[in-house]
């Protein structure tokens, strides 16, 4: 049986723009991804629970609303607090490219700003992606 | 880096973290330091030098391979997602670590929710997940949604309902993609919930996709099976078509606030009355609704089902019940495991496509293959072959 | 409308030119593209002419600005004799910042004023929440009490201006807050004027900020619409909105569809409390979406008055003309807003704008071009102001109403739109109404299909995004934008914390407690709601009567 990449999707925080997420999440199951949608308003230590029962290999986080500097890093140290370093994070929305910067240092391989060619995002994950 | 000394003994979970924290990015893909094999890691450690310390974890990665069974029963969420994924994936190296848990199954009860798309099983089995949680016991849930045959990518949905019990320690939700094995269930499924059992969870709650017939599957291995109508669906029909109304010990008539639902409360009784096979069986199907959304009948289903329950444990139904899917099981595992050893064989060497080349120009027939075929498997293995 | 001599001559003549010129160029050059559609997808025609509107009935299908079945307009005058009100939606940060952008927005000429809530207020919590956490004066204002009410609008008087405000599930608190508030500042509440949005069910098809199931959140709703109906007779109830319908990526006539279909679920709601239709229905409103294809744009608003006004006069038998008008608020297309090259956007908006202008709206919000970059600053802002200007004051759409009535591709387009319209709104009938539709995810999948089309054509290049599949270039990050302070949350929880510690401790029990009780039965709860934010209730506080009351919402929907 051949591996499939495991991907959750989550909205963290209280923003509701989810066609962006939606979309995505269609997306990477139609490039033979197994999806798993977590829905709105996510904490970390949900996003950060489903990663580890679901053993993910990705989590991809959509915010809208400005809340990325504080939830994306936060989700990338629960990930390690719980010894899940190789499960690739990555994120997605409206955020300002001066704060890029910030966020892959704090552990966010890769942030995909509007206007982001879905197969851009689906070839780097797909490249990115651990072994199991 | 600091020379790590005694409290690397502690417990295997702070070990692995400090391992982490000192190996920092290069140990990020090769992660696979067994605790069994920890013993050895101060000695790797006091190298003092991070760039061999890395290539000694990568190096010794590859040769370790976790204690995923002992890890299970000490009650690591992360060893059960692990040998899930394992499952799924038909990866051998899960079955040594099954082979470990098998002793410690048979405790869990397995509860199967099964129904049409949009019954709403995803948000009863939230609102049950709730229930049983509030007599303490802790739950085990297993998603089952089905896998495009197209792309072979799945959208798997079903966390979104259940999100707030995502972070309590004592609720573990797996989804899980059907990868094309019918049944509305996920081939890994069976196996999936022996990991959940060994791992402790006290209630095994299994929710599959309803379509058509296959679901006909979860009876193989639920104790109590749930079948969730709503009205306006034309459900019952479609149900009794499908062979789903002989499946079931519990009738859940969710979204029971709408219209049709006393009709649909009717129908189905009528019709467990009418069934003389289970007038046989000495339980009586039990007709409930529900309106999950507002957790309307939630507690009063749950105890329908701790009636169920009690009575296959007083009948001793239970044990017939699980003698059955053991028997069923094994007979199935063979099955499985020789096709696989036979399909693989005749695939080397392109023999398979040989053979299908020859029937397909009528140079022989499928009956005289098979049986070729088989008296090769018949008093040998591959390998007793080789050597004779 | 048309002779049917004139027409045989048009439709002989329409033949010769196609068999001839056109084809003879066909031979030649190819156009550009084997199909021409717009932005929804619609297939688009080389040339229309009086053959496709010959079913057209002038009376009956345009007829004159302010009349039955006001295609053409809901006013007699329409710009003529007042503009649309310019009205920019702002909040950030806290009260206190937010209420100096209102008075920089009132002295720059603007009519209205529109509040932006933060995330956690209009998701019912306070901001000291642990889900508020990183969101607090984020998107909108922060606002958790009534004093945070008055420092909003400090300095501007409730009898001057009117006040847009986007709040849906807790609609009933933000508006008893402005009430009382009203009352302290010694206006009377018919003198106040202004919108709630307190449309629950799109929250629930696509913008995320629902608090309670469908049920008890309808209720919510109609109570606010049945207490102004009697105390506060110059607000609009509720804003029935098509707008993120459109964001979420649904085609012009979906927007259009399923707003009615909103619609329709709010006025039976209320028709069923005992109201009667002419009471209510003239105070619905709407707000819409403005993308850039001018003259779909045109065409859509066109249609959903004429639907609209029919829907109230044959279905709910609405005698008075004002329950038949549908009033608009527009917003132009915040997800039609690049990234890349952002000073294009200033075009995109212009257009958008004069679509509004010459569709006929009410009352208009102009985005700012840095918008898909970050909240705007306030540069930006007033180029968004300036545009709604130029269009209203230069651009001369505003001299003659509906003026692209008869144009025969406005026209036919109007009425293919009315049609999806229909056939929508008979479908989601059979399924048994708009909460059975919502219930069957039936809306939200229509929605994302049309956004995974569309993400196609972007993708595969059939449809030309200007800075994002064509006309790329290198450009350097943006500068100058906006930050919002990120000590706003401890700040609104200190005060948070003072406020609990200082207020009426009996008064404030008492007045939950009275909330409580009344939402249990079928009561009126808008009486107590603003006894509560009067003790000093805060939003959180007053939603978490009612989360355990009635529970919360879980969205069924999957993708």
């Amino acid at each position: 049986m051949a591996k499939k990449i495991k991907i959750i999707v989550a909205k963290p925080g209280l923003d509701g723009h989810d066609r962006g997420a939606k979309l995505l999440a269609r997306i990477f199951a139609e490039e033979g991804m197994e999806v798993v949608y977590t829905g709105l308003r996510q904490t970390p230590e949900m996003i950060v629970a489903a990663a580890e029962q679901e053993d993910a290999d990705v989590v991809g986080l959509s915010s809208l609303s400005g809340v990325h500097n504080y939830f994306f890093p936060k989700v990338v140290e629960l990930l390690k607090s719980k010894g899940l370093n190789d499960v690739l994070v990555v994120g997605g929305g409206i955020i300002p490219i001066e704060d890029y910067d910030f966020l892959q240092k704090s552990g966010v391989k890769a942030i995909f700003g509007p206007g982001t060619p879905t197969m851009d995002i689906v070839s780097f994950i797909k490249s990115n992606v651990r072994a199991r | 880096m600091e020379r790590p000394d005694a409290p690397y003994c502690e417990s295997p979970a702070i070990r692995t973290l400090s391992i982490y924290d000192e190996v920092g990015d290069s140990a990020d893909s090769t992660c696979e330091i067994g605790y069994s094999h920890l013993e050895l890691l101060p000695r790797m450690l006091s190298a003092r030098e991070p760039v061999l310390l890395s290539v000694v974890v990568e190096r010794t990665s590859g040769l370790m391979n976790r204690d995923y069974a002992k890890q299970i029963l000490e009650g690591s969420q992360q060893a059960v997602a692990r040998l899930i994924s394992w499952l799924e994936d038909e990866d051998e190296r899960a079955y040594p670590f099954m082979e470990e848990l098998y002793p410690h199954t048979g405790k869990a009860y397995i509860l199967g929710i099964t129904g049409s798309p949009g019954a709403g099983k995803s948000t009863l089995t939230d609102k049950l997940i709730r229930n049983i949680r509030k007599s303490g016991l802790t739950v085990g849930i297993v998603a089952v949604d089905p896998s495009s045959p197209f792309t072979g990518g799945a959208l798997l949905g079903d966390r979104i309902r259940m999100s707030e019990h995502s972070t309590d320690p004592d609720v573990y939700i797996r989804s899980m993609a059907t990868r094309g094995f019918l049944g509305g269930m996920a081939k890994a499924t069976c196996d999936v919930v022996k990991v959940l059992d060994a791992f402790g969870k006290d209630v095994i709650i299994i929710e599959t996709v309803g379509v058509g017939q296959d679901e006909v599957d979860v009876v193989g291995l639920a104790d109590t099976t749930c079948v969730v109508l709503v009205p306006g669906l034309g459900d019952v029909i479609q149900s009794m078509k499908a062979g789903i109304m002989e499946i079931a010990d519990l009738y859940v008539v969710n979204k029971a606030d709408r219209e049709g639902a006393d009709q649909l409360n009717m129908e189905v009784s009528a019709r467990i009355e009418q069934d003389t096979h289970i007038k046989m069986s000495g339980w009586t199907p039990t007709v409930h609704k529900t309106v999950a959304v507002d957790n309307v009948g939630i507690k009063e289903l749950w105890e329908a089902i701790l009636k169920h329950k009690d009575f296959l444990e007083s009948s001793g139904r239970l044990v017939e019940k699980r003698r059955n899917q053991t028997y069923q099981e094994t007979l199935r595992m063979i099955h499985n495991e020789m096709f696989r050893l036979i399909r693989d064989q005749l695939q080397e060497n392109g023999r398979l496509d040989r053979l299908v080349e020859e029937i397909l120009e009528r140079r022989r027939d499928p009956y005289s293959t098979m049986r070729e075929i088989l008296d090769e498997w018949q008093f040998f293995t591959p390998k007793q072959k080789e050597a004779s | 409308m048309f002779d049917e001599k004139v027409l045989e001559k048009i439709k002989g003549g329409k033949e010769k030119w196609d068999q001839g010129p056109v084809a003879k160029t066909l031979a030649k050059a190819p156009e550009q593209k084997p199909v021409f559609t717009t932005i929804s997808g619609t297939p688009v025609e080389r040339l229309y002419t009086p053959l496709d509107i010959a079913g057209l009935d002038y009376e009956r299908d345009l007829g004159f600005p302010g009349q039955f079945p006001y295609t053409r307009g809901v006013q007699p005058t329409m710009y003529r004799g007042r503009y649309w009100t310019m009205r920019q939606y702002a909040g950030f940060g806290s009260a206190k910042d937010t209420n100096a952008r209102y008075r920089y927005l009132l002295q720059q000429g603007q009519t209205g004023l529109s509040v932006a809530f933060q995330l956690p207020t209009q998701a019912g919590y306070d901001s000291d929440h642990p889900l508020s956490m990183g969101e607090v004066g984020k998107v909108g204002v922060a606002v958790d009490s009534i004093e945070d009410m008055k420092v909003l609008f400090d300095g501007i008087p409730l009898d001057k201006v009117t006040t847009s405000m986007t709040i849906n599930a807790a609609a009933t608190v933000l508006l008893g807050m402005y009430l009382a508030l009203a009352e302290e500042q010694g206006v009377p509440w018919d003198k106040v004027g202004g919108t709630v949005q307190n449309d629950v069910l799109k929250e629930i098809i696509c913008r995320g900020q629902y608090i309670y199931p469908p049920k008890p959140t309808m209720r919510l709703t109609v109570d606010l619409i049945e207490f102004c109906q009697k105390h506060v007779p110059r607000w609009n109830t509720i804003s029935i909105s098509g707008y993120h319908i459109r964001e979420s990526g649904s085609t012009a006539a979906q927007e259009m569809a399923f707003t009615i279909a909103d619609g329709i679920a709010y006025t039976q709601a209320c028709i069923e409390r005992g109201m009667d239709v002419d009471s209510f229905a003239p105070r619905l409103s709407f707000f819409f979406n403005a993308f850039t294809n001018v003259l779909e744009e045109v065409a859509k608003f066109r249609a959903a008055r004429r639907y609209w006004a029919k829907i109230m006069k044959e279905r709910f038998k609405a005698k008075d003309p004002r329950s038949m008008m549908l009033r608009y608020h527009v917003q132009t297309g915040g997800v039609t807003l690049t990234a890349q090259q952002p000073l294009n956007n200033i075009v995109r908006v212009a257009l958008q704008t004069y679509a509004t202008a010459l569709g006929g709206a009410q009352s208009l919000h102009t985005n700012s071009y840095d918008e898909a970059l970050c909240l705007p600053t306030q540069e930006a802002v007033t180029v968004a102001l300036r545009t709604q200007q130029i269009v209203a004051e230069e651009s001369g759409a505003t001299d003659s109403i509906d003026p692209l009535a008869g144009c025969y591709y406005v026209e036919q387009m109007t009425n293919k739109i009315e049609q999806e319209i229909d056939d929508y709104i008979k479908k989601i009938d059979a399924m048994g109404g708009t909460l059975a539709a919502i219930e069957q995810g039936y809306i939200q999948k229509e929605i994302q299909n049309s956004a995974y089309r569309f993400q196609k054509e972007i993708e595969s290049g059939e449809r030309v995004y200007v800075g994002i599949n064509k006309y790329t270039m290198e450009e350097p990050p943006p500068t100058n934008l906006l930050k919002v302070d990120m000590s706003v949350g401890d700040v609104e929880a200190a005060k948070l914390k003072k406020l609990r510690a200082e207020r009426d401790q009996a008064k404030w029990k008492a007045a939950l407690d009275k909330l409580r009780q009344v939402s249990q039965t079928d009561e009126n709860v808008m009486p107590a709601v603003i006894e509560a934010v009067k003790a000093k209730a805060t939003v959180g506080e007053i939603c978490d009567v009612w989360r355990d009351i009635y529970g919360q919402y879980r969205p069924k929907e999957f993708v």
